[in-house]
């Protein structure tokens, strides 16, 4: 099976690929309980953190991810104190990282097709940390390991997807993967928080959380995206936290052994309450350190491959 | 461990050069002279380089624990992330490495099928050192193919095999491949 030269959407992967990804994951997270937790594969190779959006949890688990590899890493935030601040166009910064012979771009931008245009421009790889509204692949496949981890087979596994579809990039990527690994998935929140398309993506839209919450082998939260409150797409946090959040009430319905996830960053007492989100069911903290194994892994089978018009004869 | 050449060439057999008894005799022997050398199994811990130097390492192991009346720890190694090849031929498919207990003051046998270039037994000397810091590392190879491009040599040999370099030397093993057999041949 060819390696994929960029990540860009989870559309792109089958599910030979993302389980060659997380299979390489799987033996690169047994690194990170070592003493010596680096090795030397891609040494001599230039990764960049090109971010147009704030985060933490992303480019510091990317970062480490290219360091652990031993790959040297270069971060780029467009702030007041980069380029951009200086009116430099998206394009002209993809050359300047081009110019300086970086191997990879991990790029996150506000807008949805970000790391397909730059896709177009370098000859680096380009993955996809998150576009718009678009897609987030490298959180999808982190989860889709975590609930490996967990159950061993995502094939019929039920996963309820709870909370603001409409603007997040997390479920979209999510939704993909999930199908595409054989897993049931159902779309709960409100009517003004699904996508009027969700019903395409081949899941279930469901709007009361208490239909399902007894049959979920997982119960995924999104975070509420308090900076959209102002758009009046439900009435109060208090509301929404009665009628979507997950209390210790309503996931004490829940399977035995299921699940609590949540991408992070929290909003304790909205989506998620303090004692579910710290509960046995919440893998939150397993999903932070699964992260850094499959972006190492991703790093690896698209970094570690033969150069264009490089001699493959080499002796073993 | 030769893969598939570029090209989707394919195995041709020239010659069978062991066959199961005699790589029986040879792993037996092999066994012996660890022990013979290490003065006693005490400290040693056998570590195969997978793919096929892992079920080697199993018998050799178990060869050993039963001629000593000891338990003897062995393990398997996916040298893959130290290879110094790989911006050259692209990923290979991981698999677990699996140490036993802390390599500290320990005499770790690497176990492989083929010695030829020593640039995996390069690589798994890194990746033995990364674990832990063992008083010494030995190596013992089914077969010895000659061409070295490194300062590497084994402790301990099954058997010496003169090739050419456009020859391919294949071992297969039971637990992997239903038989055991060193063959040689090409790839057209």
């Amino acid at each position: 099976m060819s390696m994929l030269k960029h990540l860009l959407s989870m559309d792109q992967l089958g599910a030979g690929e993302i389980t060659r990804i997380l299979d390489t994951a799987e033996s690169l997270r047994q690194v990170t309980d070592r003493p010596i937790k680096k090795l030397p594969t891609l040494r001599g190779r230039t990764v960049c953190n090109l971010f147009y959006e704030a985060s933490t949890r992303t480019r510091i688990s990317f970062e480490l991810a290219a360091k652990r590899l031993s790959a040297d890493v270069i971060n780029f935030s467009a702030d007041a104190k980069s380029s951009v601040s200086k009116g430099e166009s998206f394009k002209d910064t993809a050359w300047t990282l081009e110019a300086m012979g970086v191997d990879a771009i991990i790029v996150r931008h506000g807008s949805s097709g970000a790391p397909h245009q730059l896709a177009r421009w370098v000859k680096a790889s380009v993955l996809n940390a998150g576009d718009g509204f678009h897609e987030h692949p490298t959180q999808a496949l982190l989860d889709l390991f975590s609930i490996r981890e967990r159950f061993k087979d995502l094939e019929d596994l039920h996963v309820a997807i709870v909370g603001d579809i409409v603007h997040s990039r997390v479920a979209r990527s999510n939704v993909k993967g999930l199908v595409t690994m054989g897993a049931k998935v159902t779309l709960v929140g409100p009517a003004t928080l699904i996508p009027a398309q969700a019903k395409d993506w081949g899941a279930t839209i469901e709007h009361d959380l208490d239909a399902v919450i007894e049959d979920v082998d997982v119960c995924y939260l999104l975070r509420v995206q308090k900076e959209r409150q102002n758009e009046q797409l439900y009435p109060s946090d208090r509301e929404y936290s009665i009628l979507w959040g997950l209390d210790r009430r309503r996931a004490s319905r829940m399977k035995p052994e299921a699940l609590v996830m949540h991408p992070g960053p929290m909003n304790r007492g909205v989506e998620i309450a303090a004692d579910v989100s710290e509960s046995q069911r919440s893998i939150v903290l397993d999903q932070v350190a699964n992260g850094l194994a499959v972006r190492m892994s991703l790093l690896y089978l698209m970094l570690g491959k033969p150069e264009d018009g490089v001699d493959v004869g080499a002796s073993v | 461990m030769p893969a598939q050449a570029a090209g989707g060439a394919e195995f041709q057999l020239k010659t069978r050069v062991m066959g199961p008894d005699e790589i029986r005799r040879a792993l037996i022997r092999i066994s012996h002279e660890i022990v013979e050398g290490n003065k006693g199994s005490e400290d040693l811990v056998i570590v195969g380089i997978r793919t096929r130097g892992a079920p080697l390492a199993d018998r050799v192991a178990n060869t050993i624990a039963s001629f000593e009346g000891v338990d003897l720890p062995s393990g398997a190694l996916d040298v893959s992330l130290y290879r110094d090849d790989v911006a050259l031929r692209g990923p290979r498919n991981l698999e677990a490495t699996t140490v036993p207990g802390d390599l500290d003051g320990k005499i770790v046998v690497l176990v492989d099928d083929v010695l030829y270039t020593g640039r995996t037994i390069r690589a798994a000397f890194d990746a033995v050192l990364d674990m832990g810091r063992p008083k010494a590392i030995r190596l013992a190879v089914l077969v010895d193919r000659g061409h070295r491009e490194l300062p590497i040599r084994a402790d301990h040999v099954g058997k010496n095999l003169p090739t050419a370099s456009e020859e391919v030397v294949k071992v297969h093993v039971e637990e992997l491949d239903g038989e055991d057999a060193v063959l040689i041949g090409e790839f057209k």
